[in-house]
């Protein structure tokens, strides 16, 4: 016994040498294999965010050399402009209205799509397609398609009957048809992942569950209140924390179709810092106005986190 | 209380033939098993009857009515898992109470009956629970519960024991057996179990390929199979099937003992086995060989009970073994259904 298991140690070390020692110790082969996220993270997101952090309670700008510390002078001071509660008020409107036509849209769809039907592919990847254009592209189409003068959106529903001959709104132009426009472009671009997120979700509920539920009596609305969306309520609340995370800190469709305009009407907290601190080289501002976003996004994180445990299933 | 009756029930899945004409009738209150392999198609008949699978033909009555193009729902039948698919995000009462809420029962009402049947598995305690937190028996125990509070007509169980622990099994099968009768509710259960098939059903459905093979109560369907498939599928070790050139014969591997033990008594047939093994398990000693050239040194199985330890069996003996006349069965050597006996 002795001797078969000291040959048997003796040929692993003869085999493997210290190249197997060292790919065979997770003490050295963990932090190895770790380190280049952990340096991603450190050098792409810890570093700027820390930046961020210190530009906003300075009043650094574009042209400044030395760091001056001012505390909390320059978020007491956006605070106080109209434009910023503009903005503020903008971004939750933004966020959380499209939040809502996404998810309820992509609930129904994802219902739809998890029956089998001819042509359910073809559907499929449709849906799919906004996801994977290019999104400023995608965003410049929407441009045309809303533009002042040649809309053919404005044309089609003119020539349907719908619109009479004398009414032709500008999506862009206009206050509210602005944020309007502005909620319906990023629902269309943000449907298509929770969707599938939403699929993934239904696939996940149990055959049998949905069958007891069957047997057990329940109908159709009582099976999608009571089984099927409880039961999907943690990937939902994914989607949505997501979303949210999404939406309030996007720009490019912003920036692309109204650029915060008309009067400020679809400016967003991330765009005014975008102009604040690039545009007008205000750094610590915009530093400011992007980070009164942080403890916002943070809250909601936690609040969906805390849901999504509680509702937990196994 | 209601009968089940099905009617060249058939179920094709594209081109696979699940079910394959099936004409069965359960009796009022009467515990019927569907037994057979993985894949025979009994879980596809269950799941015709309960009304989650369309039937590609034929009819099934439950009491009596056409309930083939029937929801679910308007069938009176209740359902328990093999997995028990019991609301995960759901209190056990809530559970309990799921069906009766479906039917917009007065919540008073739903109160009592979910007690009621609580306390009939002696779960009370765990009401106030979510599954997660159950044991798998704990588990069984509610989705039965949750069978129960309707009152159905008709109970139709899919291998709910097989994701018990071997133990647990044993008393959750006698525990079932016994509410079985005390409700008197017509079951049907399936399992791919023959130890839960014998021990619970007043008669048993052998399935194979998606056809029923034997309907007849345990013993029936043990001592007196109808072809070799049920002879071969029940028992372990199962029936020695021999082929000869007129007949297969089979004889239960209990019932082939050594000559001298069975005395002189009655008409007997005799065997020389030549035995290459011997096992033994403690209650049973399994005893390994051939038969003579006669039979094509055929390998057999012989299963004595420990009781007969005096008698010594060596590995690489020749011993003379043999059968009463009325233990063995004859079989078409084409079609494999019973067949005329024939002097050996």
């Amino acid at each position: 016994m002795d001797s078969l298991q000291e040959h048997g140690g003796k040929s692993v070390i003869n085999r493997g040498g210290r190249l197997s020692f060292f790919f065979d110790n997770e003490k050295f082969l963990g932090p190895i294999m770790i380190a280049p996220a952990v340096i991603y993270v450190l050098a792409l997101v810890g570093y700027p965010l820390i930046l961020a952090f210190a530009y906003s309670l300075s009043d650094i700008t574009v042209g400044s050399v030395d760091y001056n510390f001012v505390g909390l002078s320059t978020f007491r001071s956006i605070i106080e402009e109209p434009e910023f509660r503009i903005a503020l008020k903008n971004t939750i409107l933004f966020t959380f209205v499209s939040m809502a036509i996404v998810v309820v849209l992509a609930k129904i769809l994802a219902l739809l799509l998890v029956k089998d039907f001819k042509g359910k592919f073809f559907v499929r990847a449709l849906i799919l397609m906004p996801y994977v254009a290019p999104i400023s592209l995608g965003v410049i189409g929407w441009l045309w398609m809303l533009d002042s003068i040649y809309s053919p959106i404005n044309w089609l529903l003119q020539r349907t009957g719908l619109f009479g001959p004398d009414f032709w709104p500008m999506w862009l132009g206009t206050p509210g048809l602005a944020m309007a426009s502005i909620i319906t472009v990023h629902v269309w671009r943000m449907l298509p992942l929770a969707m599938i997120i939403m699929l993934a979700g239904l696939a996940s509920i149990p055959k049998d569950i949905q069958d007891a539920a069957l047997v057990d009596g329940a109908g159709y609305f009582r099976r999608l209140f009571q089984v099927t969306i409880p039961m999907m309520l943690p990937i939902m609340l994914v989607a949505v924390l997501f979303g949210i995370v999404f939406t309030a800190t996007d720009i490019i469709i912003i920036l692309v179709l109204t650029r915060g305009g008309p009067y400020d009407s679809t400016q967003v907290l991330v765009s005014q810092a975008f102009y604040i601190g690039i545009d007008a080289g205000d750094l610590a501002g915009g530093a400011a106005t992007a980070l009164f976003l942080f403890p916002l996004l943070l809250a909601v994180a936690i609040l969906m986190l805390k849901i999504a445990r509680r509702s937990e299933v196994t | 209380m209601a009968k089940v009756e099905t009617q060249g029930l058939e179920k094709y899945f594209g081109e696979v033939k699940a079910v394959d004409g099936v004409d069965i009738a359960s009796r009022e209150g009467e515990f019927l098993v569907l037994l057979g392999p993985s894949g025979c198609g009994k879980t596809t008949l269950l799941r015709m009857i309960a009304g989650l699978e369309k039937p590609s033909a034929g009819d099934i009555l439950i009491g009596g009515e056409a309930v083939t193009h029937l929801p679910p729902r308007a069938r009176g039948v209740a359902m328990v898992f093999q997995s028990y698919a019991l609301y995960p995000h759901m209190t056990i009462y809530k559970n309990i109470a799921f069906p009766l809420k479906a039917v917009s029962m007065p919540k008073d009402d739903i109160d009592r009956k979910v007690r009621w049947a609580a306390s009939m598995f002696g779960i009370e305690r765990l009401l106030r629970r979510k599954p997660r937190e159950l044991s798998g028996g704990e588990r069984q125990r509610v989705a039965l519960a949750r069978a129960l509070v309707r009152e159905p007509n008709v109970f139709l169980l899919d291998e709910p024991l097989s994701n018990l622990d071997a133990k647990l099994r044993t008393s959750a099968r006698e525990e079932l057996h016994r509410f079985q009768k005390d409700v008197e509710i017509t079951t049907i259960y399936v399992t791919h179990d023959q130890i839960e098939a014998m021990g619970m059903g007043d008669r048993i459905a052998v399935m194979n390929q998606g056809k029923v093979h034997q309907l007849g109560s345990p013993k029936e369907v043990y001592s007196d199979p109808s072809d070799t498939f049920v002879a071969g599928f029940l028992g372990s070790p199962p029936m020695n099937l021999i082929k000869t050139e007129d007949r297969i014969i089979g004889f239960r591997p209990e019932c082939f003992l050594p000559r001298e033990l069975l005395g002189g008594s009655g008409d007997l047939e005799s065997f020389t086995v030549e035995v290459s093994r011997v096992e033994d398990l403690g209650s049973d000693r399994l005893v390994y060989g051939r038969l003579e050239k006669r039979f094509g040194h055929h390998q057999v199985v012989a299963n004595l009970p420990t009781s007969f330890t005096h008698y010594s069996i060596e590995t690489g003996g020749t011993y003379d073994f043999a059968v009463p006349r009325k233990d063995v069965k004859f079989f078409d050597v084409e079609s494999g259904l019973r067949a005329e006996p024939i002097p050996l």
